[in-house]
């Protein structure tokens, strides 16, 4: 790719005599403009994303044709579509908030396989009879210490530990399911909290409060990637851990924080999902580990860091719940919509590999024959 | 050694190692040396190959011919053009022009597994073994005997050790994993790998640079059997005195083209051989130096007594301010390790290392950082740059948190400071949102450079800060070095050229093999007398590993 772009500055210093001044200055100046012109926002830093994020939302709107050509009678009712989008961003609610904490670990070049057992152990640990004891405030705060504690458990064991991510969140999901069944005796643990339970049921403007919760969270994470030096930092460690370090970044630190913030959304997740079951049990939260990984790589986020968005993962959770509620619709059974889900998986990455590496291509040419 | 260019080779061939196997039947003819090969004829001609890459001719007109039965020695300094032969011959790189001649006939490799196939083997420095593969497996990678699809595995061990036997390490058993042998038994290994192909030349990278000294000599031995079966060996070396010890004929690099075809390698001069490998035809351009100032300022950085094993060993050295002091020596001399350790991206074993007075906790890079040193380490893409972030934010790697309020960053601040320098580095092209994988290797630098321009660096260690950069970029380079140093900065350069760090530096430490070996002002030194120290690393000083 570089090799392209270096050709559209004629003035490449590789032809020039050691001596001999930096070319005619007018037409580097002429040059940097036409580069300037051609770098839109579309086309620059961000633009990337926005781009790989509008193909997201293209698959959004196929799935939601299938569904009109599917139940056309469900989607001629207004009311039922509107509804039914909100049934679709609360079922997307949970594992989204989790999402934006393994869209964290991810960009920084880590992964966390423990979010379904973090939430699991969090939740169970927020309505043991002690914990419920101190009313609704105790149990939120129980379930998001937990969930920072084990957060901060798994930092501590990859960055100063030097275990591999891998193996030490596979560690902590065996583990953390073990003392939430421990915990709980393998019973399933009831909620008497009405505050906590109305968490689910309650409804501000029409909108389930479940829905504003996930969006706060998504918020949080966008501007937390986006606007300050944390994030900033998360892109570095992920992108290139040791050119961070030799800049000054406590790269060990940082990864630290990257897994204590992604217990911390799972603490979060497990209020979510307690109070939308009004109870809790060490099996609850299955899977999500693997629902949310999905979700992040869908959303364009590389697996090997660097390079990610929180819209990008929001969008691929979303895509996710419409799939379940389109099979749901039409009555079909959820073994039918894994193997649907796994071929998404597949079929996304490769075509957003592809887009992306045309797309540049074309790009690339263009470039030349303007010049 | 004389007599092994008449007939050796036929007494070879009877000797017992060679016809000593049963299972000739088979279909291993590997056994005896390539019967087709006269010892004396030439095997390789290579006639005005050139090979350019982006901004760089890396071979510029080679000439090279190499025999059946010799060993070849390449010569040059970094940058010459010797790796990328290598990698010409062995089929990783195509030339643009030029004649590949091999055994008699033009040829081109479209890939390494073609220029195999000819007979062709490379062994690279860092050797291409699969550690948890048995000897014998690694031997016959990729090519192992089977039969239905199953390899047969006692076939191949057999066959691992009639050629181990030929290399005259019949004691490495063939079922022995390739992790548990040391480095020289893995470069016999390499040869087996090699002679399994039927290889009828060998390529040597500095094959000595991973062995102890008494390894060496085994290697040598290795070397002298092979070149009696009539396979011919290219060796590369910056030790001299291995290459009169081993080698019949040199070819010198320089700068991508021949500059002397087939010394003898006993007995060309060693001034003569130096002064084919420098007497530049490109000519740096240096600022000027300023004149005597700054003496009586104290010391900005004092190392002392600084230590790691099997890398350097008590080295002390200052720099006061606005001083560019530069570092010479081969790759693996250590100079990069020191430089990496001094800014506490490893750990000091011993001794110290003073900013302004004050002793810096040891491998901390925040410490350092926060002291007032910054760092452009040797391997640009992989140690110093996001590729795929833009410009502005290379720039403010190391110091985006101090423009951030409470925590956010403040990317128009960040913009407007990577936008100066830029400006005062001239960057090409200028947008500083471009990502910085967009850039050529000059301007890149010119990124790593700059991200130390910001903030308060009083002290700038730079790492090879001209490799890959092409001659254009280079000058414009030294000038923002020598401009920084005036602005009061300390410089400490390591570089492998030692023009450049004659012409730059105010004062030059020599490196070989973990130690000082001299340190001058840079006007009391030439090139010859610096490229001397720098490669009389003899065999019994090679033991510092």
């Amino acid at each position: 790719m570089s090799d392209v772009t270096d050709t559209s500055t004629p003035e490449r210093p590789a032809q020039l005599p050691a001596q001999s001044p930096p070319v005619d200055p007018a037409e580097t100046a002429a040059a940097e403009q036409r580069a300037a012109g051609r770098l839109s926002w579309w086309r620059g830093e961000g633009g990337e994303g926005a781009r790989r994020n509008l193909w997201l939302i293209g698959v959004l709107v196929a799935l939601i044709v299938i569904g009109i050509v599917t139940r056309p009678d469900l989607y001629g009712n207004s009311s039922w579509v509107w509804s039914n989008i909100l049934v679709i961003l609360k079922l997307a609610s949970v594992v989204g908030v989790v999402s934006v904490g393994m869209t964290f670990v991810i960009i920084g070049g880590g992964i966390d396989l423990s979010v379904g057992a973090i939430v699991a152990l969090s939740g169970v640990w927020a309505t043991t009879v002690a914990t419920q004891s101190y009313g609704a405030g105790g149990m939120i705060f129980c379930a998001l210490a937990v969930g920072l504690g084990v957060g901060l458990v798994n930092g501590l064991l990859i960055s100063y530990g030097r275990l591999v991510p891998f193996i030490a969140t596979l560690a902590m999901l065996v583990a953390a399911r073990g003392l939430a069944a421990e915990l709980s005796d393998k019973q399933t643990q009831v909620s008497n909290n009405t505050t906590i339970n109305d968490i689910a049921s309650t409804n501000l403007l029409g909108i389930p409060l479940l829905v504003y919760i996930l969006a706060a969270v998504v918020i949080a994470g966008w501007v937390l990637l986006n606007r300050t030096t944390f994030g900033r930092r998360t892109v570095a460690v992920g992108g290139n851990p040791e050119a961070a370090r030799l800049a000054g970044i406590d790269v060990k630190r940082h990864t630290l924080l990257l897994y204590a913030l992604s217990g911390l959304c799972c603490g979060i997740a497990a209020i979510m999902l307690t109070a939308q079951a009004t109870s809790a049990q060490a099996a609850m939260a299955n899977l999500y580990e693997l629902d949310a990984i999905a979700a992040v790589i869908i959303g364009g986020t590389l697996l090997s860091g660097g390079r990610g968005t929180i819209i990008g993962s929001l969008l691929g959770v979303i895509i996710f719940s419409t799939i379940t509620n389109l099979f749901a619709i039409n009555g079909l059974t959820t073994e039918a919509q894994n193997m649907v889900k796994g071929g998404i998986i597949v079929a996304a990455v490769l075509v957003q590999q592809l887009q992306f590496r045309s797309l540049t291509q074309f790009l690339g040419r263009n470039r030349l024959t303007t010049n | 050694m004389t007599e092994r260019e008449e007939g050796v080779v036929t007494e070879r061939e009877a000797s017992p190692t060679g016809g000593g196997a049963q299972g000739g039947s088979v279909d291993a003819p590997l056994l005896e040396a390539p019967a087709d090969t006269v010892a004396g004829e030439v095997v390789l001609r290579l006639t005005d190959v050139v090979k350019t890459f982006p901004g760089v001719r890396a071979l510029d007109g080679v000439q090279l011919e190499v025999r059946a039965g010799e060993v070849h020695c390449l010569l040059g300094q970094n940058g010459a053009g010797k790796s990328t032969l290598i990698k010409v011959l062995s089929g990783v790189h195509q030339p643009d022009s030029g004649q590949v001649e091999w055994r008699g006939e033009p040829v081109t490799f479209a890939n390494p597994q073609a220029a195999m196939r000819a007979g062709i083997a490379t062994i690279y420095q860092e050797l291409d073994l699969v550690e948890d593969l048995s000897v014998a497996e690694n031997a016959f990678l990729g090519h192992e005997p089977r039969r239905f699809g199953f390899v047969r595995r006692g076939q191949m061990a057999r066959r691992t050790r009639q050629i181990l036997g030929r290399l005259g390490h019949a004691e490495i058993p063939p079922n022995r994993m390739v992790r548990s042998l040391p480095a020289a038994g893995k470069q016999v290994v390499s040869m087996a790998r090699a002679l399994s192909h039927e290889a009828r030349l060998i390529i040597m990278d500095e094959p000595s640079a991973v062995l102890a000294h008494d390894e060496v000599g085994n290697l040598f031995r290795i070397i002298r059997e092979l070149t009696a079966q009539g396979i011919a060996v290219i060796y590369i070396s910056h030790r001299l005195e291995e290459i009169r010890e081993i080698g019949d004929r040199v070819t010198v690099l320089k700068d991508g083209g021949t500059t002397a075809a087939n010394l003898p390698a006993r007995d060309t001069p060693t001034r003569e051989l130096v002064n084919r490998m420098t007497g530049r035809t490109i000519e740096y351009v240096f600022p000027e130096r300023p004149t005597g100032t700054g003496a009586a300022e104290a010391d900005l950085l004092v190392v002392e007594g600084l230590t790691r094993a099997g890398e350097f060993a008590d080295v002390s050295l200052r720099v006061r301010p606005g001083e560019v002091v530069g570092i010479a020596g081969l790759v693996g001399s250590g100079r990069s390790e020191l430089l990496e350790t001094i800014y506490g991206a490893r750990r000091a074993e011993a001794g110290t290392v003073r900013m302004a007075g004050r002793v810096l906790r040891a491998g901390s890079v925040g410490a350092a950082v926060r002291a007032g040193m910054g760092m452009a380490p040797e391997e640009r893409k992989s140690q110093a740059l996001l590729l795929g972030e833009p410009i502005y934010r290379n720039v403010t790697l190391a110091t985006f948190a101090r423009y951030a309020r409470a925590g956010f960053t403040d990317v128009g601040r960040e913009r407007a400071e990577a936008d100066r320098i830029a400006d005062s580095l001239e960057l090409r092209p200028r947008d500083v949102r471009r990502p910085v994988r967009t850039l050529s290797g000059g301007n890149q630098q010119k990124v790593v450079v700059g991200r130390w321009l910001l903030g308060d660096t009083k002290l700038l260690l730079l790492d090879e800060p001209t490799r890959g950069v092409d001659v254009g970029a280079r000058a414009e380079l030294y000038q923002v070095i020598r401009s920084l140093a005036e602005q009061g900065v300390g410089v400490l350069l390591v570089s492998s050229e030692v023009p450049e760090v004659l012409g730059l530096a105010d004062r030059v430490l020599v490196m070989r093999e973990g130690r000082v070996v001299r340190e001058a002002p840079a006007g009391e030194l030439d090139e010859n007398t610096v490229l001397d120290l720098v490669m009389a690393g003899s065999l019994m000083e090679g033991a510092a590993a």
